[in-house]
């Protein structure tokens, strides 16, 4: 029998409207920037410029951070926590009613498929304000004392992987426990943030109390620099992430940080395999493995190894690689040029260290920025592959031979911020969810998020959580 | 005539008490200035060999069982109840407060270690939850121990300032080391006595005492310390302390004098475990 070729289903990109040019949002309004400086935005699987927009300078900022002193002084910390959640309660809805043309702009801008933008990013946004307007009039009941205050104004640092769902993990707990913020997306991806600043007008939020501005690294310093600012809330690289914490260690602000991961995911012998595989393919080839919390190490126990990887690798030949906008994909582009040479620089050291790479065999397209779904077998704990964040679609593959070995393989790492465990057997499920050094754990499942659920680094994966009760510390003075 | 038989005053270093292996000590005198003791003066090998054994003592001490956890740190009190004229004599010497206000101090000390001890297994129920997520998964989030905390105690209090850094770190399921009052030191290495005596496992709790600058340096900075309480170092050295600290995202937090179960959570990390519901 010949082979069924998919026929291409694209989705239409009628529904983005995307402007020539965006100013930045301060003050609830579009505004030129003081810098006069724009720069482009661009789809990362054609390289098309999508659109301008404007680069924050540090008069700006300033601007942006005064807006939201002024609307946290004058009108949010006056307004009623049920009022609060109504506005919260809005945007949630204008989200889901826009969520089609959200998801188109998302996948153009960011080069993940339309597949996963449409049934997880933008739902999952629109989830999170809907769950955290719930607790806007209920924070006396959420065990941080009879009168949680917020800090006042929060900066807010937010990366590219899920540029919209980024932003809600961190306005929607802002605003509920009654924080101003000025936001800061991430500049490969500041599409979505400014749709958003027009829900922001639709929900009638009073002006100042959301302020988005755009920009590069120097945006995003000048922000968590400035003295207005009571609160720092980052989501992005380990190193980075150091570097703000020592910015303002001797400033008294309060910073809670989401950093890099090299999670483990672990195959026990007793494992379902074909749902196992399943589970290791959604781990590291879920958004193009952009993923903080991305299963990247696999372990395996040795006597399954051959059997195991044989389905791993049929399994990801059937991955399908290409246009983000044709509902059949699996696997869109790499975010950026510089994001692809960071992928083929760690890939090429497991090479040069002694792993053996296999690619799963797909085209890829001429323009753009591709990675074919790679996996390395034979990796030591030594190798960089095993050790630093490769952030692209490739794994690394190495083995154990008893339960407390692949615990320490699995805990050998600065990071903690997730792991898999696939087994059948549920006192070792619980076992091992205690030994891990990782906030979050996934038995027989993986990549999975809610907004009641905390989510959250051990060790240098992080402070602090976000999402659910626990995450509502972060934006409540004192909180833990 | 009998003369008095004199302490000598220790480190206390996974369950021992060895000098500094620097050979040297140091003066602490009372509040009027006489002479009263030669503490050891710890070096920074003596701190890495603490934090060692603290990271040593780690995994016993943290999957003991909440009871047990419980009754360890409750057993701490019953020892320290018995030895009351001893720390009061010592408080008296070096805070040269009246014998009322260190009985007094003794008292809360004890009894801080009661209420933390009542805490050990109930934590988990108040800090924990199960989350109500938009799918068949049964999903639950529990505050677990960070690891190894490294505690400057507070400079005034003697012994009081002692008990309020370990006592939350050690009902966490933490294991830590502490770095005593520089200029009252000699309350902390009693105390150490009595964790010798309660059944507190080796390692669990590591007591230093030397000069404060010397030592907090090599603290802030190691990286096999995951949990900083800096409430006995002044403000200025915090902030280089806290940058320091940064290196491997320490937990680095500033207490006052209250009793709180969120200073037991200031050291605690939250995990939150998914799995799926099916037949």
């Amino acid at each position: 029998m010949s082979n069924f070729e998919y026929a291409p289903a694209p989705e239409s990109r009628a529904i983005a409207k995307i402007e020539k040019d965006y100013g930045l949002f301060i003050n609830g309004k579009f505004q030129a920037p003081h810098s006069k400086k724009r720069f482009e935005t661009i789809n990362p699987a054609t390289e098309e410029v999508l659109s301008k927009v404007s680069f924050a300078d540090e008069a700006d900022v300033d601007k942006a951070v005064k807006a939201a002193r002024a609307a946290y002084t004058k009108v949010w910390s006056k307004l009623s926590g049920k009022e609060r959640a109504k506005y919260l309660f809005r945007i949630a809805r204008l989200l889901q009613e826009r969520a089609r043309e959200f998801a188109v702009v998302e996948s153009l801008d960011n080069g993940k498929p339309i597949r996963e933008t449409r049934d997880v990013d933008v739902p999952l946004a629109a989830a999170h304000f809907f769950y955290h307007a719930g607790w806007a009039d209920k924070l006396e009941h959420a065990g941080y004392g009879s009168q949680p205050k917020p800090h006042g104004v929060v900066g807010q640092v937010i990366p590219w992987n899920f540029p919209l769902l980024m932003l809600a993990w961190k306005v929607a707990p802002a605003l509920a426990t009654g924080n101003t913020v000025v936001l800061k997306p991430a500049e490969t991806t500041p599409l979505t943030a400014l749709l958003f600043a027009e829900i922001c007008q639709q929900a009638e939020l009073p002006a100042g109390v959301v302020n988005i501005i755009t920009g590069d690294g120097r945006t995003g310093s000048a922000l968590i620099k400035h003295p207005g600012i009571d609160k720092i809330a980052f989501t992005g690289s380990t190193e980075v992430g150091k570097l703000i914490a020592q910015s303002v260690a001797t400033t008294g602000k309060s910073v809670t940080l989401e950093l890099g991961g090299k999670g483990a995911n672990i195959v026990f012998e007793d494992s379902p395999i074909d749902q196992a595989v399943e589970g290791i393919v959604n781990g590291i080839f879920f958004n193009q493995g952009h993923v903080c919390c991305a299963g990247s190490r696999l372990l395996l126990q040795e006597n399954i190894h051959d059997e195991f990887l044989h389905k791993l690798q049929v399994r990801m030949s059937k991955i399908r690689v290409g246009d983000p906008l044709d509902k059949n994909t699996d696997l869109g582009a790499i975010n950026s040029a510089a994001q692809l040479a960071k992928i083929r620089e760690l890939s090429q050291s497991g090479e040069s260290e002694g792993a053996q790479i296999w690619s799963a065999p797909c085209e890829l397209p001429s323009k753009g920025f591709w990675f074919a779904p790679t996996v390395f077998t034979g990796v030591t704990q030594a190798h960089r592959i095993a050790r630093e964040e490769i952030f692209g679609p490739v794994l690394s593959v190495l083995t154990f031979r008893t339960p407390q070995e692949a615990m320490e393989k699995a805990n050998n790492t600065p990071f903690g911020l997730s792991a898999g465990v696939w087994t059948d057997k549920g006192s070792r499920i619980l076992w091992a969810s205690n030994q891990l050094k990782a906030g979050v754990i996934w038995a027989n499942t993986f990549n999975k998020f809610d907004p009641a659920s905390p989510f959250g680094g051990y060790k240098e994966s992080g402070w602090g959580r976000e999402g659910g009760r626990h995450g509502l510390a972060a934006y409540i003075k004192g909180a833990h | 005539m009998r003369l008095d038989v004199k302490k000598t005053y220790k480190l206390f270093i996974g369950g021992a008490f060895p000098r500094s292996e620097s050979g040297r000590s140091y003066v602490v005198n009372d509040s009027k200035g006489n002479f009263v003791a030669n503490p050891s003066q710890a070096s920074r090998k003596d701190l890495r060999d603490a934090v060692v054994a603290a990271k040593n003592a780690h995994p016993q001490w943290s999957s003991a069982t909440a009871y047990n956890r419980g009754q360890i740190l409750y057993r701490i009190a019953e020892i320290m109840e018995g030895r009351t004229e001893q720390f009061v004599a010592e408080i008296v010497a070096l805070e040269g407060v009246t014998p009322k206000a260190a009985l007094s101090q003794v008292q809360e000390a004890i009894d801080t270690w009661v209420w933390y001890a009542g805490w050990t297994d109930k934590i988990s129920s108040t800090a924990g939850s199960t989350n109500p997520i938009a799918g068949p998964y049964y999903n639950f989030t529990i505050p677990e121990s960070l690891g190894v905390v490294g505690i400057v105690a507070d400079q005034k209090s003697s012994l009081l300032g002692v008990v309020r850094g370990l006592a939350p770190v050690l009902a966490g399921g933490n294991t830590a080391l502490l770095i005593t009052s520089e200029k009252r030191p000699l309350p902390g290495i009693t105390l150490a006595e009595c964790f010798a005596t309660s059944d507190v496992p080796a390692g669990v709790v590591n007591i230093l005492t030397g000069l404060t600058s010397e030592l907090t340096p090599w603290l802030a900075s190691h990286m096999e310390v995951d949990g900083l309480d800096l409430s006995g170092v002044d403000t200025k050295s915090e902030s280089d302390l806290r940058i320091a600290g940064t290196e491997n995202l320490k937990r680095i937090h500033r207490f006052g004098a209250e009793k709180s179960p969120s200073r037991i959570l200031s050291f605690m990390e939250y995990k939150t475990v998914w799995h799926p519901i099916g037949i």
